[in-house]
């Protein structure tokens, strides 16, 4: 897809891969609204992408609640117009340290799929409709391979991913040939807060730097036409595709 | 004519031929069976602001109810209402206290707004400026504001109930109605009959504004834009002996105020402030979705230029007969020679 001058949203924007995908896309001359729950770190992010030269907008929501999604739909097309690209980046691990689903409170299941799974699902609804209209759009999903192997401790997060991984599956199924398209994107293990979090031991040598992953990631993006809608690329194959 | 008190999943659709002179009773369901392969659907994608804004002033609380865009983001022309709430008819509301330019209202802790002008028309007719623009402005306005209410329903509308399935820019302070119950597999269904779907975004305004005066005045000007694509779509549908279709009076609006310097749509930007009534005579548009309309309003005068009077009242009373709901959650009629 051409990413000049097109609308993108960012959720989870105003740190680690959501803030790598942010500065890529405008650095590519995309309009970009990021998308985080604290103003600081949000507004750091959309300054410096400005000061470069971008063009950012950033907007506190918590894509959690249902009552957040339509202002931040509204809020965002009054900015950048339609929107042609929606990156759920937003998530959240659940309680930390991880812990067993044996450990794990219904509750606290429940606040992890409303923020990785219920909230994309609200986002992409609200935003769909108009890309089907206009004949042209890119959904992605950001997943982890913690949605297709069970690990131990990962229960919340991985049930979450996977059906993330689902949910964007179907919605290709359904809008196949609209010239909307869906993508469910593995990043890998990345040197982000949200892995020091989950695994505050990691050798972090070993890790990616969000911003390489956001380049490739938007690279595929950019010939998102030859892949077919709602596939699963995981780190490896971004990689090669990319 | 009895309202829809609350949003509905499903529509009754009355179907009026206004040259066989026919009305029929169907179903929002039966819409692609009733078009043909190259006619073309034109719907407005504006989504719907949250346009009703609590506020405050030195001379007492406001309702402002933005009624459409200025120049500029930080620019609305707004109707304001005194104090009361949205179960009351607009019409039983205390007028507002009357503001001079250069006055102040504040609507909550991160949003003002100075009275720039007020209209000659009404007092209650008033230009806004915000002190806030960008994010700070948007953000302030869809947190502060509600969707503008009727005080037929039975609840207080959420956002979400007064969006279409397809809306993006929020130009529209009401919602575009008519759109409102086609869902994303309706448009898909009749794309797949070979019917054009295409857009204009048009910034529907206010239904009502308590003032006999401002009403009979309404729908003020408002702005619209065409994309280039729905002229292509148009001219590929005339070229194919299609029918133009408008969903809902707020296209209808757009396309005619397009097309008045020669009969051909444009595309960009533009200011509807056209009357459409009888013997307005559409140079694009042959029919058209939308409520279903009491004589005596403004839709009802437009529809008028679509089909004859005495048709159209023969239609509303069989709705009426039949069951049918009206108002913005009600039942829908489609205008359109067979």
């Amino acid at each position: 897809m051409q990413l000049e001058g097109a609308a993108a949203l960012v959720t989870g924007g105003s740190r680690g891969l959501g803030a790598a995908l942010g500065r890529e896309l405008a650095r590519r001359r995309a309009r970009v609204v990021l998308v985080a729950r604290g103003r600081r770190d949000l507004d750091a992010v959309v300054a410096e992408i400005r000061a470069s030269g971008g063009e950012a907008y950033g907007l506190v929501a918590d894509v959690g609640q249902k009552d957040a999604v339509h202002p931040l739909v509204g809020a965002a097309a009054a900015l950048v117009g339609p929107l042609d690209l929606l990156a759920h980046d937003a998530s959240t691990l659940g309680k930390v340290p991880l812990r067993e689903l044996a450990e794990t409170e219904c509750e606290d299941l429940a606040r992890v799929l409303e923020v990785n799974l219920v909230g994309p699902f609200r986002l992409t609804k609200a935003v769909v409709g108009s890309m089907v209209l206009r004949g042209r759009g890119l959904v992605l999903g950001i997943t982890s391979d913690a949605g297709v192997v069970g690990y131990p401790r990962w229960g919340a997060y991985g049930v979450s991913k996977a059906a993330l991984d689902h949910l964007m599956r179907t919605w290709a199924a359904e809008l196949e040939g609209t010239g909307v398209r869906f993508l469910s994107l593995d990043p890998g293990e990345m040197d982000t807060a949200m892995h020091a979090e989950a695994m505050p031991d990691a050798d972090r040598s070993n890790l990616a730097s969000p911003a390489e992953v956001a380049a490739r990631v938007v690279d595929l993006a950019q010939s998102i036409e030859s892949l077919p809608s709602g596939a699963r690329l995981d780190s490896a194959q971004i990689a090669r595709v990319a | 004519m009895k309202p829809a008190v609350w949003p509905r999943d499903e529509a009754r659709l009355l179907q009026v031929d206004p040259m066989a002179r026919t009305v029929a009773d169907r179903r929002l369901p039966d819409l692609p069976s009733l078009l043909r392969a190259n006619d073309v659907l034109v719907v407005n994608d504006a989504a719907t602001l949250p346009a009703s804004l609590s506020g405050s002033t030195r001379r007492g609380p406001v309702e402002a109810r933005l009624a459409g865009p200025g120049e500029t983001d930080r620019d609305w022309t707004a109707v304001l209402f005194g104090a009361g709430s949205w179960r009351q008819r607009t019409e039983d509301r205390p007028p507002p206290p009357e503001l001079s330019p250069g006055e102040w209202i504040r609507f909550g802790d991160e949003l003002s707004a100075e009275v720039r002008g007020v209209s000659p028309v009404s007092p209650r007719l008033v230009d806004l400026r915000f002190a806030e623009g960008g994010e700070a402005l948007w953000s302030a306005l869809y947190r502060q504001g509600r969707p503008v209410q009727y005080s037929y329903l039975c609840g207080p509308l959420a956002l979400w109930h007064v969006q279409t399935a397809y809306g993006s820019r929020p130009w529209a302070v009401e919602m575009p109605s008519a759109g409102r119950p086609l869902g994303v597999a309706l448009l898909g269904q009749l794309r797949r009959r070979g019917v054009g779907i295409a857009t204009v975004t048009h910034a529907a305004g206010l239904s009502s504004s308590g003032d006999p005066g401002l009403d009979a005045r309404l729908p003020l000007p408002e702005r619209f834009e065409v994309p280039p694509s729905t002229v292509e779509a148009i001219h590929a549908a005339r070229g194919a002996a299609g029918r133009v279709l408008a969903v809902g009076t707020s296209v209808v609006r757009a396309l005619e105020a397009s097309a008045a310097n020669d009969g051909h749509v444009r595309s960009g930007r533009g200011v509807a402030a056209l009357r459409i009534s009888a013997g307005f005579e559409p140079r694009v548009v042959d029919g058209l979705l939308t409520g279903v309309h009491e004589p005596g309003t403004s839709h009802f005068e437009l529809l008028k230029a679509f089909a004859a009077e005495p048709l159209l009242e023969e239609a509303r009373a069989r709705a009426e007969a039949w069951g049918y709901l009206g108002h913005e959650f009600g039942d829908l009629s489609l205008i359109l020679a067979g």
